[in-house]
């Protein structure tokens, strides 16, 4: 079966995306072809800074032929819905339509044949509207054409399109189509300084191959392995290792087309520099790996002054002048870096504060000095529960955001934290407190590191509840896809802090204390802290569901009200996922589900409740005075356990519940013909619900 | 680079051999050459040979170098890269010729830069400039790692869709130089060419004025009168747009689009100065920045209403 190549080629596409786009390219096409009836045994697409392609093998030469029926209206009906019948079916008349009988009468049915078009028809079709409609995230006009309103968007102006379709064996056929004027062909271009010239190509076969001839590597995946090696090889030689990148590497995979490694050197003295400030420069602005030396100690940093570049042309002097050219702006660039912390090193991080006087938070929320100073009170306050030295918790909250106002902080903003901390240390701080200049920002997501010194811990924990608090009394909450804030990260960390370091503290007062701190006096400040915990359980329930464990359990946790200790929720959610794996457990759930079940019918039929205890002089039979004193058993042990906090010996308790359920419900009738009775044996269902709300509401838990 | 051009025209060596070579480039190429704007500008796009010019659907091919101002950029001469009062070699088509990125590679190879030697890049930029009410995609095209030009097809000028799009670019001249003639730093780059006593230095020409600049800029630019002028330049501004609509034959028409964007770039360079006092808070910043993006669409607006917008 023929294949399909295209290739679109353009001017430089972002490398951020390159990888996206080919996989647009590719779902788009086949997408379009299987819903066209034309499948196809496979495709892949590829991206460089000039080209889109995707090469689809195995596609029908013909769509299969279609047989329609469509029914028209009835035998005698009126002459106009006839006349357009006839029109949308193309029959020239009647007496071409088949007459069905059903129930409601006689029918006309056409019967249409739509004979299958050939591929590369569909394709002529399909394509261009697949690159007009194209998903890029940002695209422009161009040129000419862009004076009339429908010109083609594009990422960067498109210069050229190669779409060919045909058999291995055969020259294949130029898909006919044009978009904006730009006719598809068989010609494409090599690399834009190396071999510039137009060549034409049959299939993606020889595409590629031609490519490669014309210093083209069509394949991202390539060119990356390519650099890696050379890269490690090159550091290597040198006795260095490669600091590995792989954000990095993807992005100038993305900057050339003919991948070439080079090594440059940065004079020794800017090493003295934090290692994490050159790796920044480097890397940020000149799209350079750095290289790590194995010999050097701690003390100089761990980097070699090597770099590593990646130019997109063999040069002809063999790329000493590249090299000499990265190597000037290096050291422009990191003299700039060296002279940012030097300078920065002159300010001591307090006498940086009172600038944050001018500076604003957010409008509702004032200026970042009276942030710091509710951190400040905040961390002081959770310090005695979290294990943290107060005078520690509160000089590092005072001094944890200073280096947003630094040199190095304004140039590179993703090392602040760690400039607090480099700076707290150069100024003689305590450990615990440079630390948290640095750890207070953690942990920024899922993966991230959950900071165990206390006293990260408490400004952590003081820093994010603020923000909380403060986007909640403004009523700024996420809503959606919207999180302006990352306050879903906030509420994501304050539960990792809390559950990983095992902290003891109820919520609702903290959150309480971080409103009352706060300037803005909402009209429902007391319905927050309440509206935040469930916030809260939503975000455990996130962070449970994408650890593949039951978040359903949180809600049966929560709906016993009065749950505001995240931990001892975090820990009951676990006892009970345990319990409920177990037969026991499942049981159990079977038989409160089966009572709760029960009880809501009767309560709706006699629009009461049967709340209250039951009388132990109407049980007649034995399993009923069974359920009662197991129930009165578990009751009390599963209570005693809860106040231990021991939760899985209040599920373990549980369990022996579990035999005179299953067998109350084997053997008793509840709506029995007395009365009484009836209502006796309702009471002593609602106590199996009352029993196990103990540890849980099993009503919320699902199946 | 042509070889028969004397030494001390040689972009390698020469400050203005460079702006020459380059000026020369385009001139051959069909480039109005123009002058510099009369104005205090921040970049080469306020010129309204490119602002206004960009608007429209009548042709327009220019090039010019602009003294451009950053009163924050300011270092007292004694950062190596880093001037409040730096040159911008601007080159405006419209509409972008399809082989722009040849055109401009081949400005390159006129100022001595060989491809075969160097690494040039085309490195994802886009552009927006808040207080022109402008963006544009393109890049930050990259020699051996440096960015040496600033590479924008726009896709709309003060608040005016383009029609057709126009190709820029912007040449940083003096870091150019810097490469060119193997230097690190700015104030050290031969401005003429000439060797021994007749060499005149960059620093000969700039440093006491980036001290003097650095100074008012940071320290004693009158910010009382600023805010004034601020106002006063808006004011003006809003005062000649109104003045200059004219109704005839059912046509609206403006004649006195010029002048009116005189004022609103003047309001914009006032408000740099005042950011670089420092006296401007974020909050404040934002609405600074709407109010003069607010003149610029208004300006826009006028333009295309004159004869050389495209007004029928």
């Amino acid at each position: 079966m023929p294949d399909l190549l295209l290739e679109l080629f353009s001017e430089e596409i972002p490398a951020r995306m390159q990888a996206k786009a080919a996989d647009d390219l590719r779902r788009m096409v086949t997408d379009k072809l299987v819903a066209e009836g034309l499948v196809y045994d496979g495709a892949k697409a590829f991206a460089t800074p000039r080209r889109l392609a995707l090469t689809v093998h195995g596609i029908p030469v013909r769509q299969p032929d279609l047989k329609e029926e469509r029914r028209g209206p009835r035998v005698g009906g009126p002459e106009p819905a006839i006349q357009g019948f006839l029109k949308a079916t193309g029959l020239s008349s009647l007496s071409e339509a088949k007459i069905q009988n059903d129930k409601k009468g006689d029918f006309y049915i056409a019967l249409i044949e739509k004979p299958g078009r050939a591929a590369i028809d569909v394709l002529a079709e399909i394509l261009p509207v697949i690159i007009r409609t194209f998903p890029w995230p940002k695209s422009m006009r161009w040129g000419v054409r862009s004076a009339k309103p429908g010109s083609l968007n594009w990422v960067r102006p498109l210069h050229a399109i190669t779409a060919t379709f045909g058999l291995e064996t055969e020259e294949p056929d130029i898909v006919n189509f044009s978009v904006d004027g730009i006719e598809a062909g068989n010609t494409t271009y090599g690399h834009r300084f190396l071999a510039p010239a137009a060549f034409k190509v049959r299939r993606f076969e020889d595409y590629e191959a031609k490519l490669l001839n014309a210093k083209v590597v069509l394949d991202a995946e390539r060119r990356k392995d390519a650099i890696l090696t050379d890269a490690k090889q090159l550091a290597f030689a040198q006795g260095f290792d490669l600091v590995e990148d792989q954000n990095l590497l993807d992005e100038v995979a993305g900057l050339v087309e003919w991948p070439v490694v080079l090594m440059g050197s940065f004079d020794q003295e800017f090493l003295a520099t934090p290692a994490e400030v050159i790796r920044a420069t480097i890397r940020n602005n000149q799209k350079c790996f750095v290289v790590s030396d194995p010999k050097s100690t701690e003390k100089t940093g761990k980097l070699a002054n090597k770099f590593i570049l990646v130019a997109n042309i063999e040069a002809t002097d063999g790329g000493k002048t590249i090299i000499g050219g990265n190597e000037r702006v290096i050291r422009a660039r990191l003299s700039d870096a060296k002279f940012f912390y030097e300078t920065d090193l002159k300010t001591r991080l307090e006498d940086r504060l009172p600038k944050f006087e001018r500076i604003v938070f957010h409008e509702k929320l004032g200026t970042q000095a009276e942030r710091i100073k509710r951190i400040e009170r905040l961390a002081a306050e959770l310090a005695p529960t979290v294990g943290a030295d107060v005078v520690k918790a509160k000089r590092a909250a005072h001094l944890a955001k200073a280096d947003l106002l630094t040199e190095v902080v304004g140039e590179f903003p993703e090392v602040q934290g760690l400039m607090g901390k480099y700076y707290a240390l150069a100024q003689g701080e305590d450990a615990s407190v440079a630390a948290a200049c640095e750890e207070h920002y953690k942990p920024q997501g899922p993966a991230d590191r959950v900071p165990t010194d206390p006293v990260s811990v408490a400004v952590a924990l003081a820093d994010k509840l603020d923000t909380l608090a403060g986007f909640w009394a403004i009523d700024e909450k996420p809503t959606g896809s919207k999180d302006p804030y990352a306050l879903r990260r906030a509420a994501l960390g304050v539960i990792r802090l809390i559950a990983e370091n095992a902290l003891r503290l109820s919520l609702s007062n903290v959150a309480a204390s971080a409103l009352a701190g706060l300037s803005v006096k909402p009209a429902d400040a007391q319905k927050i802290p309440s509206d935040l915990l469930a916030f809260f359980a939503d975000r455990l329930k996130v962070q449970l569901r994408e650890q593949g464990a039951r978040h359903d359990l949180v809600d049966a946790v929560f709906a016993l009200g009065g749950q505001d200790d995240l931990l001892m929720i975090v820990r009951r959610v676990e006892a009970l996922g345990k319990f409920l794996d177990t037969d026991d457990g499942k049981n159990l759930l079977a038989g409160t589900k089966r009572a709760s079940n029960i009880l809501s019918i009767e309560e709706r039929k006699d629009k009461r409740t049967f709340d209250g205890a039951p009388d132990a002089g109407l049980y007649s039979l034995p399993e009923e005075k069974a359920l009662a004193k197991a129930i009165g058993e578990v009751k009390a042990e599963a209570s005693a356990a809860v106040a231990k906090e021991d939760f899985a010996a209040a599920m373990s308790a549980m369990a022996k519940l579990r035999p005179p359920v299953d067998a109350f419900f084997d053997k008793v009738r509840v709506n029995d013909e007395d009365a009484k009775v009836r209502e006796n044996r309702l009471k002593l269902l609602n106590e199996i619900r009352s029993a196990t709300r103990a540890v849980a509401d099993f009503s919320k838990i699902q199946d | 680079m042509d070889a028969s051009l004397p030494a001390h025209m040689r972009p390698d060596r020469s400050f203005q051999g460079l702006l020459l070579a380059l000026q020369r480039y385009w001139a051959d190429y069909g480039c109005v050459i123009l002058q510099p704007y009369d104005m205090e500008v921040g970049a080469g796009t306020f010129h309204p040979g490119t602002t206004l010019r960009a608007l429209g659907p009548r042709p327009w091919n220019a090039a010019y170098v602009q003294p451009s101002r950053r009163p924050k950029d300011g270092r007292y001469g004694e950062n190596p890269n880093r001037l409040q009062h730096y040159y911008q070699f601007q080159v405006i088509l419209k509409p972008s010729p399809p082989n722009l990125q040849e055109l401009y590679l081949k400005s390159l190879a006129a100022i001595g830069i060989d491809s075969a030697l160097h690494d040039i890049r085309f490195v994802e930029d886009d552009w927006e400039s808040p207080t022109l009410g402008a963006w544009g995609l393109g890049w930050e095209c990259w020699c051996d790692g440096m960015e040496v030009s600033q590479f924008t097809y726009f896709q709309q000028v003060a608040g005016v869709e383009c029609a057709p799009v126009a190709g820029e670019l912007t040449y940083g001249l003096e870091r150019l130089a810097c490469y060119l003639q193997g230097v690190d730093r700015i104030m050290d780059l031969n401005f003429n060419g000439r060797e021994g006593a007749e060499k005149v230095s960059y620093r000969e020409v700039f440093f006491q004025a980036e001290q003097e600049y650095s100074r008012h800029n940071f320290e004693y630019a009158d910010t009382t009168m600023l805010f004034e002028q601020f106002k006063m330049a808006e004011e003006a501004c809003k005062k000649y747009l109104a003045a200059g609509w004219r109704e005839a034959d059912n046509q609206r028409r403006h004649l006195m689009a010029l002048p009116a964007y005189d004022q609103c770039i003047k309001a914009s360079h006032v408000f740099n100065l005042l950011d670089a006092r420092g006296v401007i808070s974020v909050t404040e910043r934002q609405s600074y920045i709407f109010r003069v993006r607010e003149l610029a669409k208004a300006c826009g607006e006028a333009w295309v209403h004159t004869e050389a917008g495209g007004a029928a």
